[in-house]
């Protein structure tokens, strides 16, 4: 039997070979998949090669008018400021040089197209740019009168990479399938070999010994009193450990991602965008409480930003997706966007509080953040690579007390520690203090 | 209280055949209970078509289910801000600067406030002569969170908008036009408001203004008047008199205004070997009669004759003992000269007056800066009730008054209102005028309204909102600028006066952010002129009728006061002040008569206690020419003297407005006739018992004041040694005697305390005046429940901090002692208990957790719920707790609290924890606890943390003075006084080392870090 056994697994063994073979060649392109999205935008991206037009440096053009212009202007939409592409066809080159230079001045000359762009502005005063050059404006000028680049990195990569992942799905599920196929055949044929080799013995006479009649394994078991006490001791250790683990983790919330009202990416901000964390957060600096940013917080940018960037997008959110999270943004806030004007309609937005702590436990921000030093990763995890915010720490005292018991107090140039430092490092005759050691364990620090 | 007495509960026990009295003896419930009646009825079980099995299903799967359902965390909102004012910060205490100005109590204070809800009221240390922050001033934060609030005018008992209301009242303006109406109001005390109403009544010239104090200091006002011309009360400082004689006048409470103890407490803390002489005759015991160094029980009728004996009569016709007290103190007072001060409570002008040229030559009185807390004149307001009952009166308008409880002809009075032609009363809730009024103006909360007040002349205090207005209210003074066509806003209006007047060119934001200036210039007030026949000569002979038919034999002598929870009754719906303990008798949720033992004896009135310990009392009908008064419980008030009653104004307000449980007591203002404080009435017992809640029952200390009050005289103070009067208790040590303080004596092994700040509190018992405005500051700081009458009779009230309030039978603590041991065995128990000394001592000793180095709670906690800080702090964690009240057993002291129940959001306790508006007021910085676990007071850990955590933040030292607890930063008179000990000189470390200093039970071992100093008193005679 063992013989015929062997035989056939190295039937198999081939077949084996090739499973394994396929696998991981088809993870291997998988992982190929991201390297490919990330070339088709890169060739896609440099759109700035475009025809130079009325004799203007674009490159120096598109410097000046994010310094100068941004602020209250886009290219294709509304913003404080009307949209500039291809102002230069609209008016005047010597009107604009004028209007660039002092609008004002050329206002209350009573000239009426520029009191009509100041009438349809909300009658905003455009800050005026003496030092700018007529070359300047004219580069300026060169920049805006760019025909408008389409959308291409949009529009090639995300079907591009919808069709590789498509057609690598497929061939995964082809592959799959034959080795399926493969399969299943290999244990029809096993089968059919066993029993024509069954067949032959019976023809050739071949007689089976039959086998003793043992206990069965089961009954030596329970008749084993030994072995039945030592199994239901682990038994019932393995059910306690389990039991205690399951009880441990009541209440404990890591990885508690909720859906949020408006889809907010940290990553976006903090990450590819590096906006500092205490930006918005900017009570965790001075209060107990890090503070949800209010609105007005999002709106000191988000006034000018109400799309995000085509290379903003990926895969899973499309741009059309997050500049529908603005707009979520924009009525919670009451922003009307067309008219740049806040409408005094406004509704708070509910967000749901991911890191709860019970009431019991006082923690203060400011302590950790300001005195200690200690960069808001520590516990918060790499805020700037999540996409959707989560609960990173365990939020369990045990996980307070290990960090209070192995990290050093930050006692430089802070005199509130000057004389309770010398005294402690004499006590205990270390430079370096924790924060257990400067009394951080006591129940009444944080239970009041 | 073994005695073979027979107690019933209905006189049918006494009847022993009674077939009524057997039976009830005989079952254990009054009436059947029917399960035999259901488990007997067959045909009734088998048809039920619940199952014994379903039954059980049932039960499991509730059970089940809601296991299950208590597994899912709970989704947590957060909603910021849409547009974040920019001076709040989440997490971080706001402080505005305000004045509380309700006519019976002005201060000037802080307000604590947390993401834009006002959390707690503090003093305003800038403030000079800023009138005194008591306990009602700190609960009134509590007032403007209470739920049953007007929320919106009203008009015939429907609500309307304010547009409406405006038209309505302009409407009804004009058919008054040729018609008397008067606007009634409190006493506001405020420049810009008294110009506002001067305006109003010129426009509307059928309108004239009275001012009501529903409780009167007219006499003083008119004596003060007569004298000095201006309508005010005169200032006193008590820290420049010497000799102190009050005749009846509880100036450490409410008298006249109140607002002395700081100054008085200043005099009476020994100072190089000297301290005032305070001497007072009283009928009830008062907070200023327990402090003072002498006092003599003497009725209001007597009173009167004191007071003349004082100021060069004779004292004939008065007792001996008392001609004997009389003349010591004259001589005494004469001999302090300029420094004497003699102060009365006696409500006739006649007797103002005499006090008032008394004391003309005192250093210690102010006449040129007067008090103008108190404007109304009895006159005045006898002639509008007067001209309400007949009719002469069309109109009623009542703004910051409830004349319809509190005047004393109420019946009549109310018929009357009823007739009115216009009645519109400003009311902040449902209060008995405005039940009745045709049109109710909703007003918004002190807290959430402009204001001025001229506490004291030549001292201009602001009042700012702190918080929106919560319903659709509008304050008096928008109301009238609206009335009087004028656009401005109050706030406006203010403005414009102070920067016209006392500003002075000054800054406006200073002056607000400070909450007060001090300015000469004047600002012209509208004076409050008593009516021509009112003045001087008419007032003094109406009162002397009034006091001269009060000197007939005959009766009993009652004294109305105010009492230092609820004062004149405004805020009867603060269960704060409800709960509040009387500082005297220690009761609760009630007022009753005090009594004195010989006339309890007299009229067979009892104070029983039940099995649990708590008290009960007799019923009376107290009883005045036609006015009857019923069913007044009656405490029996050691120190009341013989022939007097007492009873609190303010109670028993049963109007819609007030909530059931709230509704407490019984109203006396029926019995202040004539606005007098002082009246003749006849006493009868009535039926039953009532039930107290009173949280301190022993009559005297019993001998065994030793090592809990500690008291000498001045003398003994001066001239022997500490080890005489206070020494430290002794142990024995292999043979040897050893102080407790002692190394040796200890057997546990000390706390290293030497790191860091080390916390102690430090508190005179000469200071302390028993006031109760530390308990109610640490109600607001630390979350305490309320838990209501019931709970309170049982001793489960949650106060962390309680001010036990100790009689002594002796002239002294120690001559108790001594007396008691020299009695024979048997006697001393029947001395002890019975409240027979006539005339106790009496001592204020405020406790809260001791905080004890050696804690005995610590060391018997099964699960380390409570343990030692290193900073001198006996920390409790709740959520560690589980309630096997070991530590409660343990601690000789007995501050711990255990929460019998949920205290919040409980239908059971409907108190201000019962509802989100109540909550509101609850200080996010300390938990809520739940049910079944200990709490006590942490030393406003959450206030020392904060100070250090902002100073590690600074990055700087702290300095003597920044550490405070809610307690220490409350009292006014520096009674309290916390800091850290290891910072040497720091002023509470100077108190450690101070000769009077001792712990309380020091010979336990316990070595708190709460320390006392000794009481002193001055019992020097001429």
């Amino acid at each position: 039997m063992k013989k015929v056994n062997f035989i056939h697994l190295r039937s198999k063994l081939p077949f084996l070979l090739l499973v394994f073979l396929l696998t991981f060649s088809t993870t291997i392109y998988s992982q190929d998949n991201p390297a490919g999205k990330a070339s088709a935008v890169e060739v896609a991206a440099p759109p700035a090669d475009a025809p130079a037009v009325a004799g203007g440096d674009v490159a120096a053009g598109e410097s000046l008018f994010k310094a100068n212009c941004a602020a209250c202007h886009k290219m294709d939409a509304k913003a404080v400021g009307p949209a500039l592409r291809n102002v230069a066809d609209k008016y005047d080159r010597d009107w604009l040089y004028k209007w660039i230079k002092n609008s004002s001045a050329l206002i209350a000359s009573g000239d009426p197209t520029a009191v009509k762009i100041f009438e349809a502005n909300n009658k905003t005063v455009m800050t005026a740019f003496p030092a700018l050059s007529n070359t300047d404006i004219d580069n300026i000028l060169a920049y805006t009168s760019q025909p408008k680049p389409e959308p291409k990195v949009a529009a090639t990569s995300t079907p591009a990479d919808g069709g590789q992942n498509g057609s690598g799905g497929a061939s995964n599920g082809l592959v799959l399938g034959a080795l399926a196929l493969i399969f299943l055949l290999l244990v029809i044929m096993l089968f059919l070999v066993t029993n024509t080799l069954k067949r032959i013995a019976e023809a050739n006479g071949v007689v089976y010994e039959e086998k003793e009649k043992r206990t069965p394994i089961w009954k030596a078991f329970v008749q084993n009193q030994f072995l039945v006490l030592v199994f239901s001791i682990f038994l019932i250790l393995a059910a306690g450990y389990f039991a205690y683990c399951y009880m441990m983790q009541v209440g404990v919330d890591q990885g508690y991602a909720p859906v949020q009202p408006i889809h907010y990416s940290h990553k976006i901000h903090a990450g590819d965008n590096q906006i500092d964390c205490n930006f918005c957060h900017s009570s965790a600096r001075k209060s107990k409480h890090s503070g949800i940013p209010s609105l007005n917080v999002c709106m000191n940018c988000h006034k000018n930003i109400a799309e995000v960037a085509p290379e903003t997008a990926t895969p899973e959110y499309s741009k059309e997706f997050y500049d529908g999270e603005i707009a979520k943004l924009y009525k919670a806030v009451g922003w009307d966007a067309a008219n740049q004007k806040y409408t005094g309609k406004t509704e708070p937005v509910k967000w749901v509080r991911i890191h709860n702590l019970p009431d019991f436990v006082y923690f203060n921000h400011s302590q950790h953040v300001t005195v200690a030093g200690i960069a808001c990763q520590t516990c918060h995890g790499e805020m700037q690579t999540m996409e959707i915010a989560s609960q990173f720490a365990p939020l369990t005292m045990g996980w307070c007390i290990s960090c209070h018991r192995t990290t050093n107090v930050n006692l430089e140039s802070n005199e509130y520690y000057a004389k309770i430092h010398e005294e402690l490092s004499k006590k205990y005759g270390v430079e370096k203090l924790t924060i257990a050691e400067m009394g951080g364990l006591e129940c009444g620090k944080c239970h009041y | 209280m073994a005695s073979n007495k027979k107690y019933w509960k209905s006189v049918e026990e006494l009847n022993e055949d009674s077939p009524i009295v057997k039976a009830l003896q005989d079952n254990e419930f009054v009436t059947e209970i029917p399960t035999d009646e259901f488990l007997g009825n067959k045909e009734a079980l088998e048809s039920s078509s619940t199952t014994r099995r379903d039954f059980l299903k049932y039960v499991g799967f509730t059970t089940a289910a809601a296991t299950l359902a208590a597994c899912e965390g709970p989704v947590i909102k957060s909603i910021p801000y849409v547009v974040q004012p920019d001076e709040i910060v989440p997490g971080i205490a706001n402080y505005y600067a305000s004045t509380m100005a309700d006519g019976f109590d002005f201060a000037n204070i802080l307000v604590k406030t947390r993401e834009g809800r006002p959390i707690k009221i503090e003093r305003n240390d800038l403030a000079v002569n800023g009138g005194s922050v008591n306990a009602r001033v700190y609960a009134s934060v509590l007032s403007l969170y209470d739920k049953n609030r007007l929320t919106g005018p009203m008009m015939d008992g429907a609500e309307v908008s304010w547009p409406e209301f405006d038209t309505a009242v302009a409407q009804k303006m004009n058919e008054m036009s040729s018609k008397d109406v008067v606007l009634l109001t409190q006493t506001f005390a405020s420049p810009s408001t008294s110009k506002l109403i001067s305006e109003f009544t010129a426009k509307y010239p059928n309108i004239r203004h009275v001012v009501y104090d529903a409780v009167s200091c007219s006499g003083a006002l008119d004596a003060f008047q007569n004298k000095y011309g201006t309508r005010a009360l005169p200032d006193y400082n008590f820290s420049k008199a010497e000799v102190i004689v009050s005749v009846g006048a509880d100036f450490l409470g409410d008298w006249q205004g109140g607002s002395y103890s700081k100054g008085y407490a200043q005099g009476r803390v020994p100072k190089n070997g000297k301290m005032s002489r305070h001497i007072q005759f009283e009928a009830n015991l008062t907070l200023t009669g327990a402090k003072a160094d002498k006092r003599v029980r003497a009725t209001p009728s007597q009173q009167l004759e004191i007071l003349k004996a004082l100021t060069g009569g004779s004292a004939s016709g008065l007792p001996e003992n008392i001609v004997d007290s009389v003349n010591k103190a004259k001589a005494q007072l004469q001999k302090a000269g300029s420094k004497a001060l003699l102060v009365t409570s006696l409500p006739d002008v006649a007797s103002q007056t005499m006090a008032l040229n008394f004391n003309a030559s005192s250093e210690a009185i102010d006449v040129s800066k007067p008090l103008l807390t108190r404007q109304g004149s009895n006159t005045e307001v006898m002639n509008v009730i007067n001209g309400v009952v007949s009719g002469s009166i069309k109109g009623l308008i009542t703004v910051g008054v409830d004349p319809v409880y509190s005047f004393p002809n109420s019946k009549e009075f109310t018929e009357g209102y009823k007739k009115l032609e216009m009645t519109l009363a400003f009311a902040m809730k449902q209060d008995a005028t405005a039940s009745l009024a045709k049109m109710v103006a909703a007003t918004p909360h002190y807290l959430e309204s402009w204001g001025d007040a001229q506490i004291k002349k030549g001292t201009y205090s602001l009042a700012q909102p702190t918080i929106r207005p919560l319903f659709n209210t509008r304050q008096f003074q928008d109301s009238i600028l609206q009335w009087t066509g004028n656009t401005q806003k109050y706030y406006d209006y203010i403005k414009e006066n102070w920067t016209a007047s006392m500003l002075a060119g000054g800054s406006w934001n200073q002056a607000l952010h400070d909450g007060f200036i001090a300015s000469d210039t004047e600002m012209v007030m509208e004076e409050v002129k008593p009516t021509a026949e009112g003045n001087g000569t008419m007032e003094e002979g109406t009162s002397n009728g009034a006091l001269s038919a009060f000197m007939q034999e005959g009766g009993y002598d009652l004294t109305l006061y105010t009492s230092t929870g609820l004062g004149d009754g405004q805020q009867a719906n603060n269960p704060w002040l409800q709960e509040f303990p009387d500082p005297i008798t220690r009761a609760s949720w009630d007022n009753y008569l005090t009594v004195s033992a010989a006339d309890a004896e007299a009229l067979e009135l009892e104070n029983t206690h039940v099995s649990n310990g708590a008290l009960n009392g007799s019923y009376v009908n107290v009883k005045m020419g036609n006015v009857v008064v019923e069913n007044i419980p009656v405490i029996i008030q050691p120190g009341q003297a013989k022939g007097s009653v007492g009873l609190a104004l303010g109670y028993g307000n049963t109007a819609d407005g007030i909530q059931k449980e709230m509704q407490t007591g019984v109203n006396a203002y029926p019995l202040y006739q004539n606005f007098s404080n002082i009246q003749k009435v006849s006493i009868e017992k009535a039926s039953g018992m009532h039930e107290f809640a009173c949280v301190q029952l022993q009559s005297t200390m019993a001998g065994r004041s030793e090592d809990i009050i500690k008291e000498t005289t001045l003398e003994i103070f001066n001239t022997k040694d500490k080890e005489y009067w206070n020494s430290v208790p002794v142990t024995d040590y292999d043979h040897n005697e050893i102080s407790v303080r002692d190394k040796k004596a200890d057997i546990w092994s000390p706390f290293d305390e030497t790191v860091g700040p080390h916390f102690n509190l430090s508190i005179d018992l000469n200071a302390c005046t028993g006031c109760g405005a530390c308990v109610i500051a640490c109600h607001a700081e630390n979350n305490v429940p309320v838990v209501g009458k019931e709970e309170v009779r049982k001793f489960r009230d949650m106060h962390w901090l309680r001010i036990d309030r100790y009689y002594s039978a002796g002239e002294s603590f120690k001559e108790e002692i001594e007396t008691l041991e020299n009695l024979p065995a048997f006697d001393s128990y029947k001395v002890v208990e019975v409240p027979a000394y006539e005339n106790p001592q009496v001592a204020f000793q405020p406790v809260m957790c001791q905080h004890c180095n050696h804690a005995p709670c610590e060391t018997v906690c099964p699960v380390a719920a409570t343990s030692h800080g290193r900073q001198g702090q006996n920390q409790m964690a709740y959520n560690r707790c589980v309630g096997t009240r070991y530590c409660a057993n343990n601690c000789p002291y007995k501050v711990r609290r255990f929460n019998w129940f949920l205290y919040n959001e409980n239908d059971e306790f409907d108190y201000n924890m019962n509802n989100d508006l109540g909550r509101m007021v609850l200080n996010p910085d300390v938990v809520v606890r739940s049910r079944g676990v200990m709490e006590k007071c942490s030393m406003c850990i959450q206030l020392t943390q904060k100070t250090i955590l902002d100073a590690k933040r600074d990055g700087r030292a702290i300095k003597d003075g920044e550490f405070h607890t809610a307690c220490s930063s409350a009292c006014e008179t520096g009674a309290m006084v916390f800091g850290d000990v290891n910072d040497k000189e720091s002023e509470v470390a100077k108190m450690k080392e101070d000769r009077r200093m001792y712990h309380l039970l020091e010979n336990v071992g316990t070595k708190p870090n709460v320390f006392y100093h000794a009481m002193i008193k001055n019992t020097t005679e001429a």
